[in-house]
């Protein structure tokens, strides 16, 4: 295909025609702050800090939308650029609450990182933040209407992507919120709790309801695997507290092979079984119809022993191994060996062919 | 699948048979609605209207167990109008001869006094898809559930060889696996009949490699198949079952034969995460590690082989099932050990180099990689049957179309099939107990069409019970567009449990139960809520107003 030649910041590059200034720029590795931007969305130019100056534009450009041109030349980082990105800023705090300390979102939030970068510790157009956490008795996503900057990613996202239209921009002006329509709650919509909402919202409007409190993202390590639900194999993230060493949430990141950042309600709000009381913690024994627990050492011992005797006593075809869907390659691989080496039989199966 | 999950938004005409994956396999689901805004065409065979069926071009609203029928006919129309891929069928098939003489009977009108799909749907269905350029077919066990699941699945490999859909980006035939990892078990050799990598049993020289691998005689003689393991307990010639992460007593069909078969072993060990249903019937329950507690990999329905990490520490004493198997092995004289899954993985891999040769933990690091690869420098395939089938030429095998094992009649006469849905999972192990999924669905429900309903006196939300020949459970009333004479239950529920209702008829060749079709009938209970009672009690109560 014809590729296009263009400058940014001195630097000469080619793409492809049809790319964003944005998308050539942080191929580069040049960085133009975003807000309402996710590669998972069509272009939508509404926040406007990725305002970029282009030669013989007669205004500046947003990075996201703009699409590149044979000999353009864009500079990113002067003086009319920065000013305009910080007073697009301002606006954004304007109505923002400043309480970052007890925010859950802290750490990482994009408006408090462009905050910081940009030194802008408060606003001159301040006005009081309106509403608040919105009463939703849904137990997984919690919605912070003071912290919603008006984006739309959730809007879009729920509409592009997930195609649920759970969520829209309801009232005008200084009175915008995002939400269902009409005030409902999340319950009462369409909505699929799939959290792509969540997985998009770059500040603190919405949020994991299960993680609220439970440590803040510096003591999350985050650990990527992939879900233990479907066979389609989503990469997700487990968020652990490393004081607690308690799973806190699931997260997912954009860029991730099959699911790109998409997850559905199993995967992102289907983890409370790993700290579940129900678990299982201790080998048990079976011992006059009740079930006691045991030492590792005495039930394997058993297991180990009445395998062996019933081998002994009926040969190796009247023992039988059932692997499992659900356990790894690996185990599954010396399941199987296991039946056929060890145990000598190759009864050896699978439950559900599902 | 022989396609990616990736190709999937490139598809033009998107052919989904007994597939609801908006529901069962979400995120597919969502490559399918990408797809529809990009202005794809669907045709979706289903009893149910399914979120993608509301929204096809082709909804062809199927009697159960008829599908192999609908494909012959829509092969039927195809030759007939002379749509079939002739350089294709000439370059890469062979018996098309005798596909056509099969297919000349099976005409639309004829499908339609059994399929109960009209005749010009089939007609306009089938030139839908021929015409493609880009056609994939997806199934899942709304196709393999039935006693003739192999043939259907034959079938749908016939109607993607007639016109040259397979093979290509986008283009091709995708079963879409239900577990996280039942492709990686599959894989991995835990079937009677093969080692991993697909290896035969009944091949010497298979078995002479693992002997020498190994280091020990293997045997030769037949295994079971799961079904017949239970069989063989009722009958007394199985005695110990060790079961590894699986609730046979929820998962497999006809609950009382398996309970049975269960009581009458003399030693059962099971080990899982939670105290399933079967771990009930155990001497021994081993306690096991959870996904988020280990390292390995899991290989999904694309056959992409990933990295599955520890994130957690086993919770309580739990021990990751590998290490549980290898100091079992050791302790009953065959030492096992690795110090960590990836010498595993590095055996296997060995052991089956042409699929998992090149597949190494590190190369897995960030993306994982599609089987087969057999270098360290080979990419992973992904798409399956480019130039050339696993045979050689593509086979075009006319299999009769059997009905399926079980037949209504005056006593039973609704067709019940089950299903999963997109809040709950599988046996519900995990997912009922988590807040959320539970928030969402918290009871069992069978769907039932309006007129159906109104035969039985059912309004929406009623309380009703659930008869087949089999057991009875309750679940509430959902009144919904479905089939007539066909009602729907998800397979979520222990105290519901669908398969205390289903039938023990199987596919001859793979065993696959047949979940999707039993005879049924429904009866009003009342109003009022389903009281949870553990499965197990046969006499459920309802607080009926
Ligand atoms: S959770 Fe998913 S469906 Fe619900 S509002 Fe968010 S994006 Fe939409
Ligand atoms: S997140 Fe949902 S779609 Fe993805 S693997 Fe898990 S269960 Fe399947």
């Amino acid at each position: 295909m014809q590729k296009i030649r263009l400058t940014i910041d001195d630097r000469q590059v080619e793409a492809t025609p049809g790319q964003t200034i944005l998308e050539v720029a942080s191929r580069l590795g040049i960085k133009i702050p975003t807000l309402c931007h996710d590669p998972r969305l069509k272009p939508f130019g509404a926040c406007r800090v990725c305002l970029v100056e282009v030669e013989k534009a007669r205004t500046l450009q947003t990075a996201c939308s703009a699409e590149i041109q044979e000999g353009m030349v864009v500079r990113t980082n002067t003086k009319k650029v920065m000013d305009s990105r910080r007073f697009i800023l301002e606006l954004i705090l304007s109505d923002h609450p400043l309480d970052c300390m007890t925010c859950d979102k802290c750490g990482t939030c994009t408006l408090q990182d462009l905050a910081y970068e940009y030194g802008i510790k408060e606003s001159r157009f301040f006005r009081q933040p309106q509403r608040g956490i919105v009463p939703d008795p849904n137990t997984m996503i919690l919605r912070d209407d003071s912290k919603c900057i008006l984006c739309g990613r959730c809007v879009r996202i729920c509409d592009e992507v997930e195609q649920a239209e759970a969520l829209d921009f309801i009232n005008r002006g200084f009175d915008s919120v995002v939400g269902p329509a009409y005030g409902d709650t999340l319950l009462g919509t369409t909505c699929e709790f799939c959290g792509q909402c969540v997985s998009t919202c770059p500040v603190g409007a919405l949020r994991e309801k299960q993680a609220e409190g439970k440590g803040r993202a510096w003591e999350l390590k985050k650990t990527q695997t992939v879900c233990a639900y479907c066979g389609v194999g989503c990469n997700l993230f487990l968020n652990v507290n490393t004081n607690t060493g308690k799973l806190v949430k699931v997260t997912s990141e954009v860029g991730t092979v099959p699911n790109n950042g998409n997850l559905c309600i199993k995967g992102r709000f289907g983890y409370d079984f790993v700290h579940h009381p129900d678990r299982l913690t201790e080998p048990l024994i079976r011992r006059g119809g009740r079930l006691e627990e045991a030492s590792w050492e005495e039930a394997m011992s058993l297991v180990a022993s009445r395998l062996l005797e019933i081998k002994e006593k009926y040969g190796s075809q009247s023992i039988a191994c059932i692997g499992s869907a659900r356990c790894t390659n690996e185990e599954n691989y010396l399941m199987m060996k296991f039946a056929r080496a060890v145990v000598g039989t190759n009864s050896m199966d699978m439950c559900a062919r599902t | 699948m022989t396609n990616s999950i990736g190709e999937i938004p490139s598809a033009d005409v998107l052919f989904l048979l007994g597939a609801n994956p908006t529901e069962a396999h979400p995120i597919i689901g969502l490559q399918m609605r990408a797809a529809l805004r990009r202005g794809a065409k669907f045709i979706v065979v289903d009893p149910r209207k399914t979120w993608l069926a509301e929204r096809a071009h082709y909804h062809l609203q199927v009697r159960p167990g008829t599908d192999c029928i609908l494909l012959n006919a829509i092969m039927n129309v195809i030759i007939s109008e002379g749509l079939e891929d002739k350089e294709f069928i000439r370059n890469r098939t062979e018996g098309f001869e005798a596909l056509k003489e099969y297919c000349k009977d099976i005409t639309p009108e004829k499908a339609e006094r059994i399929t109960g799909v009209p005749a010009r749907d089939i007609k306009e269905a089938a030139r839908l898809y021929a015409e493609a350029d880009k056609g994939a077919i997806f199934y899942t066990l709304g196709i393999t559930e039935h006693v003739c699941g192999t043939e259907t699945v034959r079938t749908i490999a016939n109607l993607a060889m007639l016109t040259g859909h397979i093979g290509k980006p986008s283009s091709g035939v995708n079963p879409l696996r239900g577990q996280n990892n039942v492709q990686g078990a599959t894989d991995m050799g835990t079937t009677p009949d093969k080692f991993h990598g697909y290896q035969l049993v009944a091949d010497r020289a298979v078995r002479e490699k693992f002997e020498k691998a190994w280091g020990v005689k293997l045997p030769a003689i037949k295994g079971l198949m799961s079904p017949e393991m239970f069989d063989a307990a009722n009958e007394g010639k199985l005695k110990a079952l060790f079961i590894m992460g699986e609730d046979p007593v929820m998962s497999q069909p006809n609950q009382e034969h398996i309970i049975s078969g269960l009581k009458n072993l003399e030693f059962v060990v099971a080990v899982d995460i939670f105290l399933n249903e079967t771990a009930k019937y155990a001497q021994v329950i081993l306690p096991a590690a959870s996904a988020a507690e280990k390292d390995g990999t899991f290989t999904n329905s694309e056959r992409r082989v990933q990295r599955v990490r520890k994130a957690v520490e086993p919770i309580g004493n739990s021990r990751a099932d590998w290490q549980i198997i290898c100091e079992l092995a050791t302790r009953m004289g065959y030492p096992m050990k690795y110090n960590h899954p990836s010498e595993i993985w590095d055996e296997l891999a060995s052991l089956a180099p042409n699929l998992f040769g090149g597949i190494s933990y590190d190369r897995i690091e960030k993306v994982g990689i599609q089987w087969p690869c057999p270098t360290k420098d080979h990419p992973g395939t992904q798409y399956l049957h480019k130039d050339t089938f696993a045979r050689g030429l593509g086979q075009f095998y006319a299999p009769p179309c059997r009905p399926p094992a079980e037949k209504t009649d005056s006593e039973f006469p609704l067709i019940l099939s089950t299903g999963r849905t997109l809040f709950q999972y599988n046996a519900g192990t995990m997912s009922r107990r988590s807040a959320g999924c539970t928030q969402m669905e918290s009871e069992c429900f069978v769907e039932i069409s309006p007129y159906d309903a109104s035969m039985y006196g059912v309004q929406d939300g009623d309380v009703v019970r659930v008869i087949s020949r089999r057991g009875e459970v309750l679940a509430r009333a959902h009144v919904v567009d479905i089939k007539e004479g066909v009602i729907w239950m998800p397979m979520h529920y222990a105290e519901a449990a669908a398969n205390r209702l289903t039938v023990s008829a199987y596919d001859n060749i793979t065993m696959t139960p047949e979940y999707k079709v039993c005879a049924a009938r429904v009866e009003r209970v009342g109003e009022g809520r389903l009281v949870k009672v553990s499965t197990g009690d046969r006499k459920q109560e309802t607080g009926t107003k």
